[in-house]
């Protein structure tokens, strides 16, 4: 085919996918994407994140930088008003015309408003685009009382929504029960009670008739903005409304220009996503098929793959998709899987109810019971992975189909990952099939990060990690590529595990654990690992004899080597503040010893070129001034890096400065896993880069949000928002929790962003661990870091005071000559390593003086 | 060339597990203290080699790290090696090959504990 000219009308989840599907497939089509709203394609899916503090640019999914590389001709605020069929060309508002050989309509869909008087004042709001969530905003900046009509799936996040903003916050639902789509009578009735538990008060049944400004309510002495009359005589006062009450279908240019439309709107479209106008598409929440009109993301991008695919070319069909939804409202649980009703004929259903947890599940089985057709969770999620798949591939179901819901029956037969067909899908947002992941395995990627980068899977609503991790391991495992953990060939344990029987068997020493546990004499990867995790537990001087030889020459040396053999020297300014008389100190030490002095990334000062008999030179020098041991040679926490903050600069909230050197003398010394950092920002415009770091700490008007597991480096990964003003006592208590189980749980260098992507149930299952306390060993954790904060020792103090120690520092143990091999030359006025060349020409030349400088005090 | 036993340092001067270095003759020579499995300082086992890491280019070996590696062909016996500080390259203590590069080797020198004095026998 020539350059085919497709144009797309509309770039929300659904539009951009396509986009991105159709520029995979052909490198020479030319797209012209039109995107009524201001910005380019957001995460939707997402959007009540907004409220937690994800701004748009962390929402959006790709930028006009990704549109240009990708070649794609974009304009934003640009409607399409006009079809031309006949000329093969649309026409935007402002006049702009673009012609097309394909067109395809992926307008979405717009937020019901029932038709109810008075529904049009000013905090009458809907939720759909970041602009309604700013009006939202505004509108819950000046009010208290909130209420939500509708009681379905987003008008529940929206309730919660408005619930976090502070408001009261009511919800009110025309039908009997919440959830009617997605859930059954009495997993209804749970749900509203364990909303309400938690302060959001429902209203079922009630059919509001006016919206009253309260100005014209006679006798009232409420002091809200509004009142909603019902159709029952009773009236709820409120400050502000949001419409939930259902989607309808953008399909207004169809319905304008002959395109057909159905019965109760939406554009109509064939198995193709065909239209009945020739060369023209419709896909994504705009699209009717066989008169249904889905309303998740995951069909729409099966429909944009579809439709992708026919314009190059090809015959791919869409047959409808699943609606099975799994989420979490407020805290609570919600699984909705296929026949949730019971509409099938003859189909027969169990029920297990706990009321005490509130917890209520329901399957729906063929009259053969030989099949899953649905099922309903409310309360626990549990089960959720394994019914669906059972559902979706039509898995026979065990003899007593009940145990798949009963809790704890012991012979409840697990789905394993194995059991799934090639098949199964494992990520319908992003239509991964095991297949897919078994043949990236084969291919040899095989690591789960790796095979999300990949394949997407697990990147759109975020409902499969748990079964995609469990794809990973088990078929890795059956490679023998067996999820091998051992550490290495002296011990057959990962390094959870060594941390486990060197805390519960109190084992203090290497050679304790290799005698009792491992086998061999250690290496370069056991022997630092366990210096760490001993560190960690117990904190003693890490060069005491029976640890010595376990550590990195850097920690040996408590200095970080250089290319030549000569050493960095980086005290420690917390939180980047320091003296002017500190200042100086730093500078005639640097200048007596002739180091090489310079600022570092993470607000310090470097002092590079000094020999290893010079260390405790410099260091007793750098002791008497005050300074201390800056760890920027150990796998512990290097530096909080801090932005002036509130003390000086006109927009902080809250003492930055201060916060960072609490933070950097409570963990300073802490050994990890691999490297910590923090910064701590004044105010959201995040002088510090907070977020970028393990842990990212930014002032709000209230306290502090904090987020975790960010990492600059080698692959930059965002924190992730982890919790919204706290106070400094919950905030450190958060951060203990937080670091110590990274501690116990991640693996060798592993740095904290890596341990977050790997975990199962990420961020979600962190929040429970730290804030609910799911596993019971929040005091633990807690206990254990201020044992670590308790047995503090600055190293360097330690071992100057420490003969033993401080013998070690010496070239020669039997001269006092220095390396003659370190050289240096003069550049831009401080010294540097002389390079191998102009080593040699010294060697030969003799005129040695001209050119080198004596490495000597 | 150089025949002859030479003193260098103390046994004292050792530290078990780890490095050191001498300067004998003018050359560097690193000294490694093995573990013997034996709690006994009596059965010290020392390893000379020269302190040059042919691959970092400095004089740095002696601050690496030791470790051992199962031999495939046998099931007790280990080989001991030295990992470069530098760019982590290991050094067999036995040969002075290196495991991780066949370009590459380091000297290995005799060494014997008299009493409480550390001879070493320069090679080459
Ligand atoms: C000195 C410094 C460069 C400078 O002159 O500015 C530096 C120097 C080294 N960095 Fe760095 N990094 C320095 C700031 C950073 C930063 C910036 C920051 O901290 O804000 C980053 C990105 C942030 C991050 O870590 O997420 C950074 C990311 C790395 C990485 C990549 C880590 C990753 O997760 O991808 C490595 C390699 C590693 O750790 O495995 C690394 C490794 C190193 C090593 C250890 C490389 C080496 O083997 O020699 C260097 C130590 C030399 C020494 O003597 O200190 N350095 N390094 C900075 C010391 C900051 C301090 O005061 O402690
Ligand atoms: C708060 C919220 C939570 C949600 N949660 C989930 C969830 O958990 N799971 C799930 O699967 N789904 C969820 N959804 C639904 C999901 O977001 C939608 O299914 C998905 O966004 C549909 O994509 P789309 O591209 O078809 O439509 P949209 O994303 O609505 O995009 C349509 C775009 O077309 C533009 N447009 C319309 N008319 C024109 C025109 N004439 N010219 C140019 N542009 C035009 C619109 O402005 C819009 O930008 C949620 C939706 C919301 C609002
Ligand atoms: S982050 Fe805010 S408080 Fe800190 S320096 Fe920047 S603007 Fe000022
Ligand atoms: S199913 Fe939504 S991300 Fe995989």
């Amino acid at each position: 085919m020539a350059q085919v000219k497709v144009v797309v009308v509309g770039n929300g989840m659904v539009g951009h996918h396509f986009v991105e599907q159709l520029r995979q497939k052909s490198e020479n089509a030319m797209i012209t994407v039109l995107s009524a709203e201001p910005r380019l394609a957001y995460d939707r899916v997402h959007l009540s994140e907004f409220f937690s503090g994800k701004t748009a640019e962390q929402l959006a999914l790709t930028t006009e930088e990704n549109y240009q590389r990708l070649n794609v001709d974009f304009h934003v605020n640009a409607r399409v008003v006009k079809i031309d069929s006949e000329k093969k060309s649309v026409e935007t508002q402002s006049g702009q015309v673009f012609e097309y050989d394909k067109l395809v309509l992926a307008t979405g869909s717009y937020p019901f408003v029932p038709p109810i008087p008075g529904n049009n004042q000013e905090h009458c709001l809907v939720y759909r685009t970041i602009e309604d969530l700013e009006a939202i905003q505004a509108s819950a900046d000046c009010s208290k009382v909130g209420v939500v009509v509708g009681g379905g799936l987003l008008g529940l996040e929206a309730a919660n929504a408005l619930k976090q903003a502070g408001l009261k916050t009511h919800v009110v639902e025309f039908a009997p029960q919440l959830m009617g789509v997605q859930v059954d009578t009495r997993g209804g009735e749970l749900l509203k009670a364990k909303i309400e538990e938690l302060g959001v008060t429902v209203h079922t049944q009630k059919a509001t008739q006016v919206i009253e400004a309260m100005e014209t309510v006679k006798d009232s002495d409420s002091d809200c903005r509004y009142r909603m009359c019902f159709a029952d005589g009773t009236h709820l006062d409120t400050d502000m409304i949001l419409f939930s009450a259902g989607i309808r279908p953008s399909d207004n240019l169809a319905r304008e220009f002959d395109i057909e439309i159905g019965e109760r709107g939406g554009i109509v479209v064939n198995n193709q996503c065909q239209t009945s106008v020739q060369d023209i598409y419709a896909i994504g929440e705009c699209a009717l098929w066989n008169k249904f009109i889905f309303g998740l993301v995951a069909p729409g991008y099966t429909m944009a793959r579809v439709v992708a695919d026919n314009i190059m070319g090809g015959n791919e069909d869409f047959l409808g998709a699943d609606m099975s939804t799994k989420l979490k409202l407020m805290g609570v649980d919600v699984g909705s899987i296929g026949d949730a009703h019971g509409r099938t004929a003859g189909a027969l259903s169990y029920t297990y109810e706990n009321q005490p947890k509130g917890i209520y599940k329901k399957i729906v089985v063929d009259a053969n019971q030989q099949k899953l057709l649905g099922a309903v969770l409310v309360g626990d999620n549990g089960e959720y992975d394994t019914l669906l798949q059972y559902a979706l591939n039509g898995i026979d179901l065990p003899e007593s189909p009940e145990s798949l819901i009963l809790p704890s029956s012991s012979d409840a037969p697990l789905l394993g990952a194995d059991s799934l067909p090639a098949e199964a899908t494992i990520c319908s947002c992003h239509n991964v099939s095991k297949g897919d992941i078994v043949n990236l395995i084969d291919q040899g990627t095989c690591e789960l990060a790796e095979i999300k980068g990949c394949t997407k899977a697990s990147t759109g609503c975020g409902g499969c990690t748990a079964l995609l991790k469990n794809v990973v391991d088990t078929e890795l495992e059956k490679r023998g590529v067996e999820v091998n953990k051992d550490l290495c060939e002296h011990f057959a344990y990962s390094r959870q595990d060594l941390f486990n029987l060197i805390k519960v068997q109190k084992i203090k020493s290497f050679d304790e654990l290799l005698a009792n546990h491992g086998k061999g004499a250690g290496c370069e990867i056991c022997k630092p690992a366990v210096g760490s995790i001993l560190a960690s537990v117990w904190n003693e001087f890490v060069l005491k004899p029976e640890h010595v030889a376990l550590q990195d020459t850097n920690d040996t040396y408590l200095a970080n080597m250089q290319k030549d053999g000569t050493y960095s020297v980086v005290p420690r300014i917390a939180g980047g503040e320091i003296t002017p008389e500190k200042l100086i100190v730093l500078g005639e030490v640097a200048k007596k010893y002739k180091l090489y002095t310079k600022v570092t990334g993470g607000q310090r000062i470097d002092l590079f070129g000094a020999r290893v008999d010079q260390l405790p030179l410099i260091w007793e020098e750098l002791l008497a001034a005050g300074f201390e041991t800056g760890h920027a040679y150990a796998k512990s926490l290097r530096t909080v890096k801090s932005c002036v903050g509130s003390t000086w600069c006109r927009f902080g909230v809250q003492d930055s400065v201060g916060q960072a050197i609490d933070l950097e003398n409570r963990y300073k010394g802490l050994r990890a896993p691999h490297k910590l950092k923090m910064a701590v920002s004044g105010c959201t415009r995040e002088c510090a880069e907070a977020q970028s770091k393990d842990i990212g700490v930014i002032a709000t008007e209230n306290g502090w949000n904090l987020y975790v597991c960010g990492n600059g480096g080698m692959k930059p990964r965002h924190a992730d928002l982890f919790a919204t003003d706290l106070d400094t006592e919950t905030l450190l208590k958060y951060i203990d929790r937080i670091l110590m189980f990274y501690v116990r749980t991640a693996d060798r260098l592993q740095r904290t962003s890596v341990w977050m992507d790997n975990m199962e149930g990420g961020l979600e299952y962190l929040q429970q661990v730290v804030i609910e306390d799911s596993l019971g060993l929040a005091e633990e954790l807690e206990n254990q870091m201020q044992h670590i904060v308790d047995s503090y020792q600055c190293e360097w103090k330690t071992a100057i005071s420490t003969p033993t120690s401080k013998a070690r520092f010496r070239q020669f143990v039997n001269s006092d000559k220095s390396d003659v091999n370190i050289m240096f030359i003069e550049e831009r006025d401080q010294i540097r390593p002389a390079t191998e060349a102009e080593k040699t020409k010294v060697m030969t030349s003799q005129s040695e003086n001209d050119l080198l400088l004596e490495p000597q005090v | 060339m150089s025949e002859e036993w030479i003193q260098v340092c103390k046994k004292s001067d050792l530290v078990k597990n780890s490095g050191v270095c001498a300067l004998v003759n003018d050359k560097q020579v690193a000294l490694f203290c093995l573990p013997t499995g034996a709690a006994n300082d009596a059965e010290l086992k020392v390893v000379a080699t020269s302190n040059w890491d042919p691959i970092g280019k400095a004089n740095v070996l002696y601050r690496g790290l030791l470790g051992s590696k199962q031999l495939a062909d046998s099931e007790n016996d280990a080989m001991y090696f030295v990992a470069s500080p530098l760019y982590k390259q290991r050094y067999c203590l036995e040969t002075g090959r290196c495991i991780d590069s066949d370009e590459v080797a380091i000297d290995i020198h005799q060494v014997k504990l008299e009493n409480d004095s550390l001879f070493v026998k320069l090679a080459g």
